[in-house]
């Protein structure tokens, strides 16, 4: 069968995806208002020409803050899913790679901390370390470490005793270059919807947090602590929480579009 | 009983046929070998008499009747009242062709309750215990109540071979039986096969890679190499006089205990 | 029935494990409770004697022992800043946050177990595509954001609830307390749902591959048959552990949507209490949803060993 590196969901993904991210970068640069300019006189406006997505109980551009606050949500949604990612593979590289007592120690541990729901984990860190951007960061990038090492550990693992992987090593490649060129480029394609996966739990975690108040807190705007400002103005202005939770709900939508992609893709090749 | 006139089988994913043209004949409790080599279409065969293809995945030509009968035009609902009932199939794992979560009996068992619905669950188990006590399982009772996962690889295999003819099918086939099994186990499974045949006179197609086993069972043989049949003929004739080059290597190629067996 | 009691015993020393860890974390982080609680004004006379009333100078593992009793006596200690004993201030809101885990996670099963098996019927069509975006949508949804548009739709337009006015208890308004707990419990289920019916999607097609599928199509068993009394069930353990674990999850999701809602369970209180640095109210409540995380564990195992024969081998013999 021919291999085919696209199909729908992977092309409706990426380019819902790419849409939103450009536009929250462009937010970064340049917004229609400034997302902090307050207007006494245009409080509570629906949705126009002049304001996308109307204003809130200052008059501030809405559209232009849900840009900057998507910006916020995003880079913090990739950092956390960075750390994540990094540590947990290291974790499960090594784990998986040499076995023994230390990768059944770790693999317990792993196991009773993902059967905890991650918002409670990073409540609990943040109960420690305190609320802010900064923290919601380290907080969600600890808690998400085991869930990736656990499935590059079984990666690691089963790649351990492959032929190919065998006689590299019998021909003196060093541990180090077995795991990064050998073995790390194999795992791609459990780790490329992992990351997928990661992302969109990063963002749902980070706005739950920021929407309790203990995330992301203002002044910094982000798309949850948006949404608790615009709950409380619900029945004045419902487009303003309408449109924030849409984008929320249209960002991971579209980067689960890629993962179901990327998981149809590999279906297809075997 | 079963006659399979040019049977063609193509899968919509392969460019070749799987199948690719055989007629074959099984009489009223004859015991007929299938050999070949893997890939051979002998597998595909079977399962084509069985009714397992999917339906929707190949295209299926030619005939193959039971008694008459047109298994490949007949109605999924006419093909599901022979499976099970008519037909018994017994697969190469037994292991894993068994249901890991339901007890042995329930399984054996399972053919009955699908045809014969109006069996009380008393005379139903008689027959499940009579089938175990047939393919010699030791203890029925206590087989009966167990999971596959009790029982060892023989002992799996004489269950499936139980629950292929609790409801006495008048065609048994068996895709590779004894392949999964070591050599002593395999033995007496086709001593049990042969006491079978000759105490029901239940008709066979026994399909295998090894010679030396179809030599063993089968009175007659049928060779079979890339989806085409090459060769058939009495067990005797086509082992000491191969007509075909393909069945000239095949036997050939079989290690005995004098060096090369000639004819 | 002896894996029962093993699984049993496992379960309270996981427990004891984890209370200790918590008990430890908190010891650690907290500071000084005294100085916390009289400020940095306080001479070291009246700190030493608030901790001697606190109980402070007792030795560590002496208070360990002492709280975790308290789990069975109902003595929990005190809270900062509310002098009612503990074990009052939690009860009510665990009842409230049990009543609405409890409806979700009915309302889970209920739904996705057919509609995972009716999911699987329609692989392959030519909508199947369109099932698959449906379902990423629903995963794509936070549920404090349903949560939100519910207030929005069925409570301030179609008025069916009073968004944010939670009566406070509900034998105050058993109709309104449940009315809310229902659409709250709804905006939990609908992304668990989504991923627990794509779960047993994915688990049926696997399972319809393997060869005892084959064997049961052989005797004559029709679609409904192989997949009711054999494929259901082997799907079954899969799903039972996904539904373990969806019972946990719904602890974090309802520390959310109760702030939606309004509703005073326990992960609203946990949150506020978490705001306020109130640590003994934390760390008990800590560890209550950590028995809950590891008790439905458990009970899918016991439940896995009763549908699986296989699980069995270890405790049986």
């Amino acid at each position: 069968m021919k291999k085919k590196n696209w199909n729908g969901f992977l092309i409706a993904g990426c380019a819902l995806t790419g849409l939103l991210i450009a536009l929250m970068l462009l937010g970064k640069f340049w917004t229609p208002w400034p997302p902090t300019a307050m207007d006494p006189k245009a409080m509570y406006q629906p949705p126009s020409f002049t304001h996308l997505f109307g204003t809130d109980k200052f008059g501030r551009d809405i559209f232009s803050r849900v840009l900057q606050g998507g910006g916020t949500t995003l880079t913090i949604a990739l950092a956390t899913v960075a750390i994540g990612a990094a540590i947990g593979t290291l974790v499960g590289a090594v784990t998986g790679y040499f076995g023994g007592i230390v990768d059944d120690a770790l693999m317990r541990l792993n196991d009773a901390l993902t059967a905890f729901p991650s918002i409670l984990l990073a409540l609990l860190i943040i109960s420690l370390v305190g609320p802010g951007k900064y923290n919601v960061v380290l907080a969600l990038g600890i808690v998400f470490i085991p869930s990736f090492a656990r499935v590059m550990r079984t990666q690691f693992a089963s790649l351990r005793d492959v032929n190919y992987i065998t006689s590299a090593r019998l021909m003196g490649a060093g541990r180090l270059r077995i795991m990064l060129v050998h073995m790390l480029p194999n795992t791609m394609r459990t780790l490329l919807p992992a990351l997928t996966i990661g992302f969109n739990n990063a963002v749902l975690a980070e706005a739950s947090m920021s929407f309790l108040g203990i995330g992301v807190t203002p002044p910094d705007a982000s798309l949850g602590n948006m949404l608790r400002d615009a709950q409380s103005a619900l029945g004045r202005a419902p487009w303003y929480a309408i449109l924030t939770g849409a984008m929320i709900a249209l960002l991971v939508f579209g980067v689960g579009l890629i993962g179901e992609g990327l998981q149809q893709r590999d279906r297809e090749v075997d | 009983m079963l006659e399979i006139q040019d049977l063609h089988v193509k899968f919509h994913s392969r460019d070749h046929e799987a199948v690719g043209g055989v007629s074959l004949r099984i009489d009223d409790g004859e015991i007929l070998g299938l050999v070949g080599e893997s890939g051979s279409g002998k597998s595909v065969t079977a399962m084509s008499i069985a009714g397992l293809l999917p339906r929707k995945q190949c295209a299926l030509r030619g005939a193959i009747l039971l008694d008459g009968q047109d298994l490949l035009l007949a109605d999924r609902s006419i093909l599901r009242r022979m499976q099970g009932n008519r037909i018994g199939v017994v697969f190469q794992e037994p292991m894993s062709s068994m249901n890991p979560l339901l007890r042995v009996g329930v399984q054996v068992g399972e053919a009955l309750r699908i045809h014969q619905p109006e069996l009380r669950p008393e005379a139903r188990r008689a027959l499940v215990l009579q089938a175990m006590a047939d393919v010699e399982l030791p203890n029925p009772e206590e087989c009966y109540r167990k999971y596959p996962h009790e029982l060892s690889g023989g002992q799996q295999q004489r269950a499936m071979i139980a629950a292929a003819i609790v409801s006495r099918p008048s065609l048994l086939l068996l895709d590779e039986p004894t392949t999964a099994l070591d050599v002593t186990i395999q033995a007496q499974i086709l001593e049990l096969l042969k006491k079978l045949n000759a105490e029901m006179g239940m008709s066979m197609l026994f399909i295998s890679h090894n010679l030396n086993v179809v030599r063993k069972l089968c009175a007659r043989v049928a060779v079979m190499q890339k989806g085409l049949l090459v060769e058939t003929g009495s067990t005797d004739d086509v082992f000491h006089r191969p007509q075909h080059p393909y069945t000239q290597r095949l036997i050939a190629s079989i290690p005995t205990r004098h060096g090369r067996e000639v004819s | 029935m002896n894996y029962v009691i093993r699984r049993i015993l496992l379960l309270l020393l996981t427990m004891l494990i984890v209370s200790f860890l918590t008990f430890l974390a908190f010891e650690l982080v907290r500071g000084d409770p005294a100085q916390a609680k009289l400020g940095t004004e306080a001479t070291p006379e009246q700190l030493e004697a608030l901790r001697h009333e606190m109980g402070l100078d007792r030795p560590f593992l002496l208070r360990y022992g002492q709280w975790l009793s308290g789990f069975f006596t109902g003595d929990l200690g005190v809270s900062y800043y509310n002098p009612t004993p503990m074990w009052e201030l939690i009860a009510p809101k665990l009842g409230v946050t049990l009543i609405l885990a409890g409806m979700s996670f009915l309302l889970i099963t209920l739904i996705s177990i057919p509609l995972g098996l009716l999911s699987y019927r329609l692989a392959g069509s030519s909508l199947d595509w369109l099932r698959t975006a449906f379902n990423q949508l629903c995963m794509a949804v936070p549920p404090f954001f349903i949560g939100i548009l519910f207030s929005w739709f069925f409570g301030i337009t179609l008025k069916l609830f009073v968004p944010e006015g939670f009566p406070l208890s509900i034998r105050a308004d058993p109709a309104e307390a449940m009315t809310q707990l229902f659409f709250a419990a709804v905006c939990l289920s609908i992304p668990r749902i989504a991923m627990t019916v794509r779960m047993m999607r994915s688990t049926v097609i696997g399972e319809m591959q393997k060869a005892y599928v084959r064997t049961a199509i052989s005797r004559g068993n029709d679609r409904r048959g192989v997949l009711l009394r054999h494929v259901l069930k082997n799907s079954l353990t899969g799903t039972v552990t996904f539904l373990a674990q969806t019972l946990a999850e719904l602890i974090g999701g309802s520390i959310v949507v109760e702030q939606v809602f309004g509703i005073p369970g326990l992960g609203r209180f946990l949150v506020a209490e978490i705001r306020a640095l109130d640590y003994p109210v934390v760390q008990t409540i800590v560890v209550i949803l950590a028995f809950w995380v590891v008790l439905a564990g458990t009970v899918a195992d016991l439940i896995n060993q009763r549908i699986d024969p296989r699980l069995r081998l270890g405790g049986a013999k």
